[in-house]
């Protein structure tokens, strides 16, 4: 397991570990993945009244690219509006972090819960966006 | 950087030194042919082949004529199913195995299953135990042999092989087990034992790598057929110069076991019971196997909501092995843990612990603090903790497979 050094230093000093009030009107939430596959990764982010994202947090089950992937993205989303934020693209984080082709899924599984966020906070919003259905809900 | 704590015994021990110095003049001035019948270097290696035979029967309870040497446990396992298999093929074709046998004798019952025989697998229970009523039921009037190791390599737990050796006696079906993962830790008396052909390593047991041993019945004799031919060496059962030096450092590592295991087992068992209540004291960990029918220097644990790859990268300071093998594409669960019923998240993140002979309190210490911070860690990482700490049912949540 060759990890690059941005994937160690993202795994073992991650960013923006925590948890936001999913209830929060201003608070959008994503959570993709399923544990059979290896990864879970939720993704929230609070968004002022400007329509910027001010804040995101994260919490990944899964392996170190993983869990760099989402540390890496809220550092990403932070300071950029919702449609910037969605332009994020896997391809950008599986480079940033020098994914090997195995990993390139987590970087995938973070645009996919930028995405979701996005989508969750929109749907509370009434602005049409549909709920992903990547945002799971405990049954 | 430190390097890491060993606790991985069952990969492989360390030679003990004391081991090392036995062999080393096997390498310098005895360096004989065991073979050579006609000068004062192969007597030399000779006698030395055989103290060690004598040292391995010891620490077993049987025969030193009754013991081939062979390359390790691998060898000795293909030896003795092929060997059993095709000199009694004409009796019947059927062999009976475990799931959560070694790969050793999965492999070699695989090809033997190529070249028309038939093998059943037993399940076993949650346990990691056979469940005797099902190996009963699966024997048939074509069984000709019957494999199943004394101690598993990845869970530690210690099969019921006297009375399975007693109940294939009366039927006249063969027995082999294997042994590798056994001596220095339980005690085996061939004398008692009702088995046939048993297999050892040396290196597991403080020996060193490339030479092992199987063990072949004389009372009743036991005929395999040689699956390496050459020059007739070990009466025509294992063809092939004898290491005269691995040997002899099989047979002192074979005779400190016996001399030293009372003693050095109770010191094994109080460590791992020390990692045992240190792992204990987190929460949502499950034990994997037994933990009464053990042996005392196993420890195989499943730590809950945290993933497998994660866990081996974050616990690098010690040397352990893990469920999951996750250095390719697909993350392949081990299938000794799968066979105990476990899920796969549960046997990917699963870390066997084994303790041995150099192992210290500090060791021990270092690793439950080192799993304690580290898992806490991962888990406060964790969305799975999380909802599990909220009291969501993470298996009643819909989730989108990818």
């Amino acid at each position: 397991m060759a990890y690059s050094e941005k994937v160690v230093d993202h795994y073992e000093n991650p960013r923006n570990v925590g948890s936001l009030d999913k209830d929060d009107p201003s608070v959008g939430t994503g959570m993709v993945g399923a544990p059979a596959c290896g990864d879970v990764m939720k993704l929230q982010i609070r968004v002022n009244e400007q329509g910027v994202i001010e804040d995101a947090r994260f919490k990944t089950y899964g392996c170190g690219s993983a869990i760099a992937s989402s540390s890496l993205v809220t550092e990403w989303v932070k300071g950029k509006t919702l449609d910037q934020a969605a332009t994020i693209r896997n391809s950008d984080i599986a480079q940033e972090l020098a994914l090997p082709p195995v990993k390139i899924h987590c970087s995938i599984l973070a645009e996919d819960a930028i995405k979701a966020a996005i989508d969750d906070y929109r749907s509370k919003h009434g602005s049409g966006a549909e709920l992903s259905s990547a945002d799971q809900k405990a049954a | 950087m430190r390097p890491p704590i060993y606790l991985d015994y069952s990969a492989t021990t360390p030679v003990d030194p004391r081991v090392v110095d036995k062999m080393v003049p096997f390498l310098y001035d005895h360096f004989g042919n065991p073979a050579s019948r006609s000068h004062q270097f192969g007597w030399e290696a000779e006698d030395a082949v055989e103290m060690a035979r004598q040292e391995v029967a010891s620490l077993v309870g049987c025969e030193a004529k009754e013991i081939v040497w062979t390359s390790g446990a691998t060898e000795s396992i293909n030896l003795a199913l092929k060997g059993a298999a095709y000199f009694h093929q004409e009796r019947g074709r059927h062999l009976i195995t475990v799931k959560t046998e070694h790969k050793a004798t999965l492999d070699t019952m695989r090809e033997l299953e190529r070249h028309g025989f038939e093998v059943t697998y037993l399940d076993v229970r949650e346990d990691g135990l056979i469940d005797f009523e099902a190996l009963k039921a699966a024997l048939r009037p074509d069984t000709i042999l019957v494999s199943i190791m004394y101690v598993n390599n990845e869970i530690g737990v210690i099969q019921d092989v006297p009375a399975i050796g007693e109940m294939l006696r009366e039927r006249g079906i063969l027995f082999h087990v294997d042994s590798a993962q056994a001596t220095g830790k339980i005690d085996i008396n061939l004398a008692d034992l009702k088995v046939d052909l048993m297999s050892f390593s040396a290196h597991k047991t403080y020996g060193p790598k490339g030479v092992g041993a199987l063990f072949i019945r004389r009372k009743p004799r036991v005929r395999i057929e040689a699956q390496i031919h050459g020059g007739g060496h070990e009466r025509g059962f294992r063809s092939g110069t004898l290491p005269t030096h691995q040997i002899v450092g099989m047979g002192e590592a074979f005779r400190l076991a016996r001399v030293e295991m009372a003693t050095e087992n109770a010191r094994i068992r109080r460590l791992r019971d020390r990692l045992l209540a240190g792992v204990q004291a987190m929460e949502e960990i499950y034990i994997n196997g037994s933990l009464e029918q053990r042996v005392p220097h196993n420890l195989n644990a499943s730590f809950n909501y945290v993933e497998g790859e994660s866990l081996i990268m974050a616990v690098k300071g010690i040397a352990v092995s893990s469920g999951s093998a996750c250095t390719s594409a697909s993350l392949e669960p081990s299938y000794v843990l799968r066979a105990l019923g476990r899920s796969d998240e549960l046997a990917h993140s699963s870390i066997r612990f084994s303790v041995g002979r150099f192992t210290t309190d500090a060791d021990v210490d270092y690793a439950v603090d080192l799993i304690q911070t580290k898992v806490g860690k991962l888990r406060e990482m964790s969305p799975l903790w999380e909802m599990y700490k909220e009291g969501i049912d993470i298996n009643s949540v819909q989730w989108a497979a990818h």
